[in-house]
């Protein structure tokens, strides 16, 4: 055994330390990336999600200032210009009281794109309090709370959207007549109040359901546990801990939230429970131009197109932001 | 608090530690209830009727296999988990009754060193959040400029660079984000800390350098540990005294020299002849004990002593007794029918 041993006589050069420069190449490391940074690269590699987002920009900015630009108020009649096709003067063409249909449309954008965020808004502060809470305190409180989920997913929603707008009405109007509304809230009208109410109070359980169940796999964490054992409260733990940690699911949910509110607002102003006349938004300028469909086609065709561009888009850069944020959702 | 001084001995061990109890444990038991697949109600008993004390100052070491219950008794001593019987009895105050405001004053004298130093970072926080949290639950720092002072300190004090207060726990290697944890743990300083296998996570080459650091800390803050591992080379350097768990029970419990010079339970005996040796030599001559079967469920758990399915030397008796938690010499407590006689 021993004579073995010796007889294997190892270079001594294979044994002298690692000089720096080989040290160096030892060390090559991903550089290390934050989060958004992480998130930022994997979206601008994404040339779908990139081009739905230049176009969300354009529609957003077109929204913004077309209206200013254009020489027409969008209540503005114009006598003995009714129903002209698109020209250089009105490059959508006017509707049958002789307003300029690129204004009313960029106006009806501007209308339909403020619904959609100011519902997401509303539905991510319910959904994250709501899943955040199931989620977190578990057990009973999860059962129910879950229970309750499961009947407002199951009740037919478009059915109840028109329900609660009609029921809702009354009560809001007499809220704005009051000397005390605000306001702002009169400008907005009836229908576009009972539009928020309405989505708030139907579209929140997809959002509580996801930030449930990522708050039931966080909780578990060894970090939570650290901040008990601090002596972190309940709140402070949700708050600080454990929201934060599905931001990236929540925008990406609140981001698909966006078409699905300007749908709903669309198609409530198409049947007529949506904004009130004069105000226009894509779904009535839809509605007023069925009547004339056969002589007209144009009227229609440019807010649809409008409310097609913006929820395709939306939706597109949603799914691209998912990928960015969360790529184990990735197939 | 005069008893670092007495913490003069090359092997760590504190002779005037006898004096003062910091924490007593008494009769702990920690069952969980689970739903076997076929809705079966179990209960898990994972720690189970285990009585000791921790000294004020000393390193008390716990070790024993995956599953023995090692990490749950930590955690139900901090209330972590609420016990389900028992008492834990701190500086003279039983906090297993304590009501959730009281109980935060006792979270600043208790504190927990987790075993993976990548998931108990909050991987949303700068490294200032993540240590500054504890100083803002206790109201530890009286303005922001105070706040960033202190946060400062402990980065120095753990061996870190206070330049990366501001940076994110991936952005640091492993050896580094347990600093921050250590970090964190002393920020409310505290005068127990429960480490949970801090190292075990760890490069080789790391651990030492923790565990200085730990004791570094413990020499500076006077801390008292209770120090988790399965590693009994790192518990034989650390600790002043071991408790060996199986299966929710501690099995013996004495100084830690005593313990690798004269294991009185057939279980320690088999641990300790399966500790690596270096030397070939050595390691050929050695009779390594090795344990039959894995260790058994703790939903079943058999009756008598819990060892005695895998034990080499069991008899009748251990079928049909739970051998006592006994003193067997000054300060060796063994559970074992046969203590000595083996």
């Amino acid at each position: 055994m021993t004579n073995m041993n010796k007889s294997e006589v190892l270079d001594e050069k294979l044994f002298l330390p690692a000089s720096d420069s080989e040290k160096a190449t030892a060390e090559v490391m991903r550089p290390s990336v934050g989060y958004w940074r992480d998130a930022w690269r994997r979206l601008r590699a994404n040339k779908v999600a990139m081009g739905s987002l230049l176009v969300i920009l354009l529609v957003v900015l077109a929204a913004i200032i077309g209206p200013m630009l254009s020489p027409y108020a969008y209540d503005q009649i114009n006598k003995g210009s009714e129903n002209l096709p698109p020209s250089a003067q009105h490059i959508f063409g006017t509707d049958s009281l002789g307003r300029d249909l690129f204004t009313r449309t960029m106006i009806g954008a501007r209308i339909s794109l403020s619904v959609g965020v100011v519902a997401a808004i509303m539905i991510s502060i319910i959904g994250i309090l709501y899943g955040a809470i199931s989620g977190y305190f578990g057990g009973w409180v999860d059962i129910v709370m879950m229970r309750i989920i499961d009947i407002v997913y199951s009740v037919p929603t478009i059915l109840i959207v028109i329900l609660l707008q009609v029921a809702l009405k009354t009560p809001i109007d007499t809220f704005l007549n009051s000397a005390n509304a605000p306001n702002f809230l009169k400008n907005l009208g009836v229908g576009l109040i009972s539009i928020f109410f309405v989505l708030a109070l139907l579209y929140w359980v997809d959002m509580a359901r996801i930030v449930r169940g990522q708050i039931l796999a966080l909780k578990e964490q060894e970090f939570v546990l650290a901040a008990k054992v601090l002596g972190a409260s309940n709140r402070d733990i949700i708050f600080k801990h454990l929201v934060p940690n599905c931001i990236g699911q929540i925008i990406v949910v609140a981001t698909l939230k966006i078409p699905e509110a300007i749908f709903v607002e669309s198609f409530l102003s198409f049947i007529g429970l949506g904004v009130s006349i004069p105000m226009a938004s894509l779904g009535s300028l839809s509605q007023t131009a069925l009547k004339g469909i056969y002589s007209y086609p144009y009227m229609l065709f440019f807010p649809a197109a409008t409310i097609s561009i913006i929820i395709l888009s939306i939706n597109l850069f949603g799914d691209g932001l998912r990928d960015a944020l969360d790529p184990r959702m990735k197939k | 608090m005069a008893n670092n001084e007495s913490k003069t001995s090359p092997s760590g061990y504190n002779s005037a530690r006898k004096q003062d109890v910091l924490i007593e444990v008494k009769n702990l038991k920690q069952y969980f209830n689970i739903k076997s697949s076929l809705g079966k109600k179990a209960t898990v008993k994972a720690v189970d009727d285990v009585t000791f004390n921790i000294y004020k100052g000393e390193t008390l070491g716990l070790v024993g296999e995956s599953g023995s219950g090692k990490t749950t008794l930590g955690r139900s001593i901090l209330r972590i988990y609420e016990p389900t019987a028992g008492r834990v009895i701190f500086s003279g105050v039983d906090i297993t009754k304590l009501k959730k405001g009281k109980l935060l004053h006792y979270r600043k004298k208790m504190q927990y060193i987790f075993q993976d130093p990548y998931a108990s970072l909050d991987p949303r926080m700068t490294v200032s959040d993540i240590v500054g949290e504890a100083l803002d639950i206790h109201k530890l720092a009286t303005s922001k400029k105070d706040r960033a002072e202190k946060i400062r300190e402990l980065l120095k004090l753990v061996g870190l660079n206070t330049e990366h207060a501001s940076r994110y726990p991936h952005e640091f290697s492993g050896g580094q984000r347990q600093r921050i944890g250590i970090a964190r743990a002393i920020a409310v300083e505290p005068e127990f800390i429960v480490c949970d296998e801090p190292v075990s996570a760890l490069d080789v080459s790391i651990r030492a350098q923790i565990i200085n650091t730990l004791e570094e800390m413990q020499e500076r803050l006077n801390l008292t540990y209770l120090f988790i591992s399965h590693d009994l080379g790192v518990v034989r350097h650390t600790c002043d005294r071991v408790g060996v768990m199986y299966l929710g029970h501690i099995v013996e419990l004495v100084e830690s020299e005593e313990l690798y010079k004269n294991p009185l339970h057939p279980y320690t005996q088999a641990l300790l002849t399966a500790i690596p040796e270096p030397d070939p030599e050595v390691a050929k001559k050695r009779n390594r004990i090795i344990l039959k079967g894995e260790i058994p469920s703790p939903v079943n758990p058999p009756s008598g002593c819990k060892f005695r399915t895998r034990c080499p030397f069991a008899k009748d008796i251990c079928k049909k007794e739970i051998p006592e938690f006994k003193e067997h010499g000054s300060g060796h407590y063994v559970a074992c029918h046969f203590a000595g006689k083996l």
